[in-house]
This record gives C-alpha cells, structure tokens and sequence, in this order.
C-alpha cells in the first residue's frame, strides 16, 4: 500500500513538473494567434483556406487556431472578454462587423482603426458603400470583413411546393395564404429551431424588415424610428401572426434541425440565414432542384447582412504579423479561398465568379444591387449589451405574444441603448 | 488537544497556507464582485460609480430574474426528492438481492462519471416533444403523450412544467450517488439489530421506517447538503439541456448571469445575481455549517 | 428462526418476491441505460442519416467513422486532461487529509470557525470569480498554462477534500493517537505514522470524487487555456460540436469516448467508493 502512495505520489510531482513547464504565448517570437469560433466543419475548413495562403506568403510564422465552440461564438465571446479585460489578447479575433464590434471593443478604446490598410490596398473601391457605411465609426473602419451572410431569405421544400401547386411567397399575405393551404393538408408551414431564443429574433427582425422597408427597419437602430410607433406595432401583430404556423417542438430544436425537418417535408419553409445552404448541401441535396430560396416575405430588394471579420487590437503581441493576416483577409484570393468552402458570399465585389456555386451567385448579385441593411440578430445593427436584452423580450414575446407589452419594451431598450 | 506550543505552530502552518488561498480565491474575489455588484459596470470598460442598491433593485424588478428564483425554487425540492426517494428505493432494492448486485449498481452509479454537458445533450434529444421519448412511447405501446416537455411554457402557481425533464436528467445523473450513500448506511448497520427486529415480528414497512430510516438520517442529511449546493448552482447540465428556455420556463440565475455578463457585457448586474446567488446558498448551508460548529462543541 | 411449516409457502413468496425486485431493478435500469443507447446509436450512423428524428433508430449502414473522427480528434486532449487532473486531484487530496487531521483533532482556538470558512468555498458559482480569476492568474503568470488549471483545481477542490477527510478522521478514536503521542510522536508524527496509513479509503473517495469533477469540468477549462494545443478533453469535446452545423454523430461518439475513462474508474472503484462511504467519510 505505502509503495503504491508512494509511486502515485511520484507521478503526480511529475505531471505537475510537465503542466508547470508547458507554456503559453510569450512575445517576440514569431507567432499570429487568430481567435476564433470556427471551430467544424465549413467554417474551420474555410479558415484553414485561409491560413494555407497565409502560410504560404509568411513561412516562417507559428499559426496558433485559438478557437472555442459553442452556441454560435456565445462561449468564445465570454473567453474573449475575460482575455481582453485581462490584458492578454489575441492577434486577432473574428467579430461580427458592425456595432457589435464598435459598441464593445472599438468604443473602449481596445481597437486600432484600419484605414491605412484599406488605403494601401484599394478596398474603398471594390466594398460596396453600403458595408464601409456598417463597419466604420466616426469615419473610421476597424475590422476587415472577410464573407457576408445573408439573414433574409426563405428556403423551402421544392417537392412540397409542387404537390400543392404553390409559388414561393414574396409579400406577408403571400405567406399566409401558401401558410394556410399547407397547414389545411397537414404540413406545417414554417420550421423554426429557437432554442438559445436567436433564430426566432431572426425571424423577427426579417418579419419586421418585411413589414418596414428598408430604410425605417435602419431607421430603428439609429432613433430615426420609434419602436413604439404603429408601424412597428402592426409588424409585431404580422409576426405574432407568422407564429401560428411553426411547429410546436421549436423551443426543442436549433436552427438546423428546424432545417431538418424542412428537408423531411414535416416544414415546407423556414426563415434562416444562408449558412442553411450550406447545411442543405452538406445533407446531400441538390440547390434549385431539392430546395429553392427567395428573399423572405416582405424583403425583395434589400440584403440584411452580417458578416464576420477580423480585426487589430491594441497591443496586439504580433501586430506586424497581424496586419499580414488582415491583408489576407481582405484580398480576394484569400476571400475566394474562404467563401466557396464556407458557404458564404465575399465582401468583395471583384470575386472570381466561377467559384461559386447558384444561391452564391445570386446573392452576390444582389449584394451588389440591393439596398444592404444590417442585421440585428448577428451584431451588425446594435451592441451586444442591446441585442441580449432583445432576446429577452424575444423569450417572452413567444410564448405570451402581448404585442402591446412587447413594443413598450423593444422601445424601453432602445432608448436606453442609442446612444445620442 | 494540543500538547505543545511547537505543536500548534505546526498545526497552524499547515492549515494557514491553504486557508489564505481560499482566502484569495474565494473571499478575495467575492469581495470584487460585491464592489462589482454595487458599481456601475455595464460595457466593456470599467465604470466603477457607486449605485448602492440599484443593481439589485432592477434586478428584483426583473420579469426574468423572478422567474429564476421561482425555477430554483421548484427545481431544487423536485430534484432533491427525486434523487432521495429514488436513491433510497434503489438501496433498499439492491440490498436485498444476492446475485447481480455488481451489475446494477455500476448501471445506477455510472451517470455521476459523466459530464453534464453530455448529459444535457442526450437528455434533449429525449425529451423532444416529437421524435423523443414520446414518439418512442406511441411506437412501442401506442400510447400517445401530447406533451411538450420542456417546451411546455405552462405553469402552476409559478412553477413552470418544463422544469419536469430537467429534473429527471439532473436526477438520472445523481440519483447514484444518494444510493450509494444510502446503501453505505444500511449496510452499516449491524445486522443483529435488524434481526432482533424480525424476531420481534416487524415487518418490511416498519422495519424501514423504525430501523433503517433513523439510522440512515445523517446519511441523507449530508447528500442533501451536496445536492442542496449543487441544485443551487446548476448550469452546465441546463445549459446544453434546453438553454432558456421559452418564456425563461427553464431559466436559472446561473444562466441569467453566464448571458448577462458575457454576452451582453453588464458586469454589476451580473455580479449582482452571482452575489444573490451566494446569498441564497448561504441561507441553505449556513444553517448546516452552524449545526456542524455547534456539534463540535458538544 | 421461523416456524418450519411456513417453509413452503414462504420459499414460493420470497421467490416471488426476488422476481418482483429483479424486475424493479430491471425497469430502473432501462432509464439509466436509455442515454447510453442513444449516444452509441448516433455515434455509429454517418452524418446524412444522423437526424432527430431517427434518433431511435439502429443506425441503417452502421459505421464507426464518426469514432474514428472523433478519437483522432480528442486523442491528444486526453493527455492535457491527464495532466491537469491527476497533479490537481492528488494535492487537493494531500491537502483535504492534512486539513481534516489538524481541524479534526487537534482543536485549537477558531479550529471549528476555520473550518467552517474553508468549507463555505464549496458552494461559491464559478460564474462569480471567473474575471477576477483570469485577472489574478495573469499577475502571477500562469494564465494560458496547464499549472494554472491545476492550481484553480486545487484550490478549489480544498473545501470538499476537507469535508471528506475530516468527517472521516474524526471517526479515529482519540486513545489511538494518545498513544502514539505517549510515545514521543508530534503533531506531523502521528500523521505519519497513525493517520496516514488508515486515510486509504478516504483517499480512494476523495480521489474518484475529485477526479471526475476535474476531468469533467468545462468552465475554467475553457477561460483558463488559451490555444488549442493545452485545451483539455472537456472543452475539445465542446469544439467538436462546431458552431452552426452541429455533426452529431461525431459529437455523441466524441462524447461517449470522453467519458470512457471515468466510466472505467467507477466501474472499477465503485466498491472502493462504497467502503470509503461506510468507513463514515461523509457523514452528517
């Protein structure tokens, strides 16, 4: 027995000597540690596209993938948090452009501006206005937008349509009446996975997008609008309305597995951002024959958008290397590398078409033409701090759906969070 | 006890050393969060005005944070009683076989060796109110049950149904070691005295409540102490379990506070529920801790 | 003991009543299986038939690849989890045992109200010192290290340690350390040589119990390591998932997997930790 203790006791003086011994990041040395949630499938691949072209041009570099999973960056925004509030960042870190990065990290003072970058490598021209106008703050930009996501299209079930003999719905009352020939044979309209509460913020802010317009759905993040108005009460009322038609197990499922059951034919549609392609195409289904796509009720002509860039903190511990990184970024060999794997469309405008796949190609067309809006949801309209407090009116809204005590809250928020 | 001033020097230094980093660790940083809690701390950079109480007051004014406290409330006595009753039934069942004891008892203890973010994960796909256990039930028995589980956003008198499925997971992955303790007892007690019971002439039902119970009562005390502390705190399991929940049914002031402060970046509010926290957890252990000191005493 | 003319009636009775026990037992046992079938089931289908909705399926082209993947992927981790885990448990051990003997047997003035505050650490949220936490761990240098894990661990694996211990020491009759103590033993003596070697099954709790709360612990594991490299078992696992497309196949094997080496420590140890249990360990 003693000798047993005593061997244990041994190896555990030794694993210890070993944990002390190994090391983090230390300055100095040639390294870039690129943070990150891209931790499977599409999305690591297209970052490890990345980092091949990257390698490529800088081979004397150590690539640390820091990465943490977990509820769509929830678990990688907390470690990022912890880190930055301790002092220790990372090279870089993939954000949400927009005011998710502006009202947490720009506004604090933690980032450096990125103009000289976009000068010195002729991006003013081939970024479309509309996003330089989403990812600047007081005229300067601070992060470089590697893919756009599109928030606002309705994917649907192409067999399901055929055998009802229905046209994929362009306005709201569009959707209601395919919604109600559906519910009458026994499909359920409208898949919806909300658990963790975002995907039906998605929905929302799509429906709201449908029922505003462009310019007054912008007008809501900047105090333009009120939420309180009756515009913005009658959209709630259309979205309370929309609820009737998703499957009652939604609180059960995330947003893929509502997707799932769009591809059963349980759900003829759902409401999600076009990483679905990505999901769909992964299932082994064949784009514009199993499922097809339009912008979701209400939206033609506007592209709500999110996009995940990258950006430069201060003190960053390689910042030369960092920038390196950024340049890759935001060219379009290392974009071209990133979004046909990824699932996601470049921010650029000058890509080389043939990469692409057809939902790809028509989003990117109509990033080009449409009026680009930001989306709540994914943190390019409001802070962080303002979207978890929706998200909470979100949570309740579902399952109460009292418009009137929803709006004065939505306005509550707002108030409190514009800053004037 | 302590013969000599060398003695209790020693004693001293080998007790200090980890009481001071308790000392760091725990009182230290509690400290900071109750500065925290009364700060003004909401964005990412530090903001640390004195707002006294209003931290608390908002958060007491919150729909969501109420329905925490309610969540906690209910959770914790189901859960307790779940994992006591079905504990204390297991051990009374095991110890009463001879063959097979090895088998099942490694099935009963085996969930307390996994971790909760897996248990959560599993236990949701059962749960799903239509492919899960339901659609297993109808397929087998025909039996249909048309309930959501912790979809479920009705309640009664405050405690919201979905807090059912939790409960079961939670003891599904605890219940072993209330047995184990349970089966410790029993087993401790001398085996003359159950047999003078027999002779006597008592039967199973008395036997158990006259014999056993008594004897096992500071055994179940002490695991309703752990599972008390752990109810209070729970996270990992709800979290990958069903979030949130609709309508918070399956909110808890740990997630409240893990979103707060890390998605939405208001530090004092989320210090404010961790403080909250520890208070109601000091209101169940602080009684057993007093009753420990006093004990000692006699 | 009982009248022999029952004997007959009485053997069919409790022949009945084992069946009926059996049975019980049985019932309970397809609950605590039922997460096992699940998880093996989905590990073993690729990832186009993976789905909620077959979840209770046996997979139709059964394949071990999602095994496979995940082992590849997790195998590294395993060892950062190893060596987080055993140094952590082990000097929480060390510490809870030395702590329970001082605090359990030689009283001195606040030994109790010591105790009492040591134990009160048990119960604090991670949630609640995590910044700070991570702020201290930069101070002192270890943030981003496998020893500052181990440190987080010990520390604050001291309170339960010293529960287990002291409940169990303070069992050991005070004429057996008397005697040691007649014999010219000091404080640290009597620990060598009378309490030591009787801790085994406190020990043995002690270690099952804070070696599978350590190796399945998640939220200080991710904070605390910053590259992918030092990550342990719990937080590659969680990276497994992905965050938009989940691969559930790979997820439910990479989970099984992970828990495989607990597993086999209950498995193996679960006696142990019944007699360390009955030896009074943790006792009101």
């Amino acid at each position: 027995m003693k000798k047993t203790a005593g061997i244990l006791l041994l190896c555990g003086i030794l694993l210890l000597m070993l944990s002390v011994i190994s090391c983090g990041t230390r300055r100095g040395e040639k390294k870039l540690e690129v943070f990150s949630w891209w931790t499977a499938g599409g999305e690591a691949e297209g970052l490890e596209a990345l980092r091949k072209i990257f390698v490529a041009q800088n081979p004397n570099v150590e690539f640390i993938n820091a990465t943490v999973a977990g509820g769509a960056g929830s678990n990688a925004q907390a470690v990022l948090a912890t880190r930055m509030q301790g002092g220790s960042p990372p090279d870089t870190f993939q954000v949400h452009a927009g005011r998710e990065l502006i009202d947490s990290w720009v506004a604090a003072g933690a980032m450096e501006p990125l103009n000289f970058l976009f000068e010195k490598n002729n991006w003013m021209s081939v970024y479309p206005q509309g996003l330089i106008d989403i990812i600047s703050y007081k005229g300067k930009i601070y992060s470089v937008p590697v893919n756009i996501h599109r928030s606002n299209v309705l994917w649907y079930n192409k067999a399901v349509f055929k055998k009802y003999n229905l046209k994929p719905p362009e306005t709201l009352d569009d959707f209601f009446n395919v919604a109600d020939t559906l519910a009458n044979n026994g499909i359920t309209p409208l898949a919806l996975g909300d658990n963790g509460i975002w995907a039906a913020t998605h929905l929302f802010e799509n429906i709201l997008l449908g029922a505003l317009g462009p310019e007054k759905y912008q007008g809501l993040w900047t105090g333009k609008v009120r939420w309180d108005s009756a515009d913005v009460r009658s959209a709630l009322s259309a979205f309370v309305r929309v609820l009737d038609y998703i499957n009652s197990d939604h609180a059960a499922l995330s947003w893929d597995g509502a997707a799932q059951y769009v591809i059963d034919g349980k759900c003829a549609m759902t409401i999600m951002g076009d990483w679905a392609h990505g999901f769909f195409k992964a299932k082994g289904l064949k784009p514009g024959v199993d499922y097809g796509w339009i912008p979701s009720p209400g939206t033609k002509g506007s592209f709500n958008m999110l996009s995940d860039s990258f950006g430069l903190p201060k003190n960053a511990p390689h910042r030369d290397i960092a920038i390196k990184w950024l340049t890759v970024c935001g060219s379009r060999e290392g974009q071209d590398a990133f979004n046909p794997i990824k699932g996601s469309i470049p921010a650029r405008t000058d890509a080389d078409r043939s990469l692409y796949d057809k939902y790809s190609l028509s989003a990117m067309n109509d990033f080009q033409s449409d009026i680009i809006v930001p989306s709540c949801t994914h943190g390019a309209a409001a802070s962080q701090s303002w979207v978890t407090k929706i998200h909470d009116v979100m949570s309740i809204f579902v399952a109460e759906r009292n418009v009137d005590k929803a709006d004065n809250e939505f306005q509550e928020l707002a108030t409190r969070f514009i800053k004037k | 006890m302590i013969r000599s001033k060398r003695d209790q020097r020693i004693g001293f230094a080998i007790v200090i050393p980890g009481f001071i980093l308790l000392g760091i660790f725990v009182y230290g940083f509690i400290g900071w969060t109750l500065a925290v809690s009364f700060s003004g701390w909401e964005g990412i950079l530090p903001n640390w005005d004195f707002m006294g109480l209003k931290n608390f007051i908002s958060l007491f004014h919150s729909e969501r944070f109420r329905i925490d406290l309610l969540n906690t409330f209910f959770f914790s006595i189901l859960f307790l009683g779940f994992c006591v009753v079905l504990g204390f039934t297991l051990a009374m069942l095991l110890d009463k076989i001879t063959g097979g004891e090895a088998i099942f008892r490694n099935i009963f203890l085996f969930p307390l060796a996994i971790s909760f973010v897996v248990t959560g994960v599993v236990w949701r796909w059962i749960f799903n109110p239509t492919v899960g256990i339901n659609a297993l039930i109808k397929n087998l028995f025909g039996i249909n049950i048309a309930w959501g589980w912790f979809t479920e956003t009705k309640s009664f008198l405050g405690f919201n149904y979905a807090l059912i499925p939790v409960v079961i997971a939670a003891g599904w992955q605890l219940t072993g070691y209330v047995m184990a303790m349970v089966l410790a007892g029993i087993r401790a007690i001398p085996i003359e005295v159950i047999e003078s019971a027999s002779i006597d002439g008592a039967g199973e039902f008395r036997k158990m409540t006259d014999i056993i119970i008594p004897i096992i009562k500071p055994v179940l005390f002490a695991s309703l102490i752990i599972l008390g502390h752990i109810s209070l705190k729970i996270f990992d399991l709800v979290y990958t379990m069903t979030g949130s929940g609709t309508a918070f049914v399956t909110d808890f002031p740990s997630m409240y506070m893990f979103e707060t402060t890390f998605q939405g970046h208001f530090y004092a509010e989320g210090s404010g529920i961790s403080i909250i926290m520890l208070l109601l957890v000091a209101v169940v252990i602080v009684p057993y801790l007093y009753s420990v000191l006093k004990k000692e005493k006699a | 003991m009982i009248a022999v003319q029952n004997v007959n009636p009485l053997r069919a009775y409790f022949k009945k009543k084992k069946l009926g026990i059996y049975l019980l037992l049985i019932f309970f046992s397809i609950f605590f299986l039922l997460p096992v079938y699940v998880l093996i089931v989905t590990g073993l289908k690729s990832f186009k038939e993976v789905g909620l909705s077959n979840m209770w399926s046996i997979p139709l082209h059964a394949t071990i690849a999602a095994f496979e993947k995940a082992f590849s992927k997790l195998a590294p981790h395993f060892i950062n989890s190893l060596i987080i885990t055993v140094p952590a448990t082990l000097i929480s051990a060390l510490l809870g045992s030395l702590n329970g003997y001082i605090l359990s047997k030689w009283k001195f003035k606040g030994a109790n109200v010591i105790f009492v505050l040591i134990l009160f650490g048990m119960f604090i949220p991670y949630q609640s010192v995590l910044i700070p936490l991570v702020q201290f761990m930069q101070v002192i240098g270890l943030y981003g290290k496998l020893g500052g894990l181990v440190l987080v661990h010990s520390i604050y694996g001291i309170p339960i340690t010293t529960l287990i211990f002291r409940n169990y020491y303070a069992e050991v009759p005070d004429e057996l350390l008397e005697a040691a103590y007649l014999d010219g033993q000091g404080i640290l003596g009597v620990y060598r040589y009378i309490i030591f070697p009787i801790s085994m099954p406190a020990f043995l709790v002690v270690f099952i119990w804070q070696f599978t709360n350590i190796w399945n612990e998640f939220l200080f594991a991710v904070t605390i390591t910053q590259s992918p490299e030092q990550q342990p078992l719990t937080v590659a696992l969680r990276n497994l998932a992905g965050s938009q497309i989940v691969e559930w196949n790979v997820q439910m094997a990479g989970a099984f997997l992970a828990a495989v080496p607990t597993l086999i420590i209950y498995v193996l140890l679960g006696k142990f930790f019944i007699r360390g249990l009955l030896a009074g360990s943790v006792k009101g």
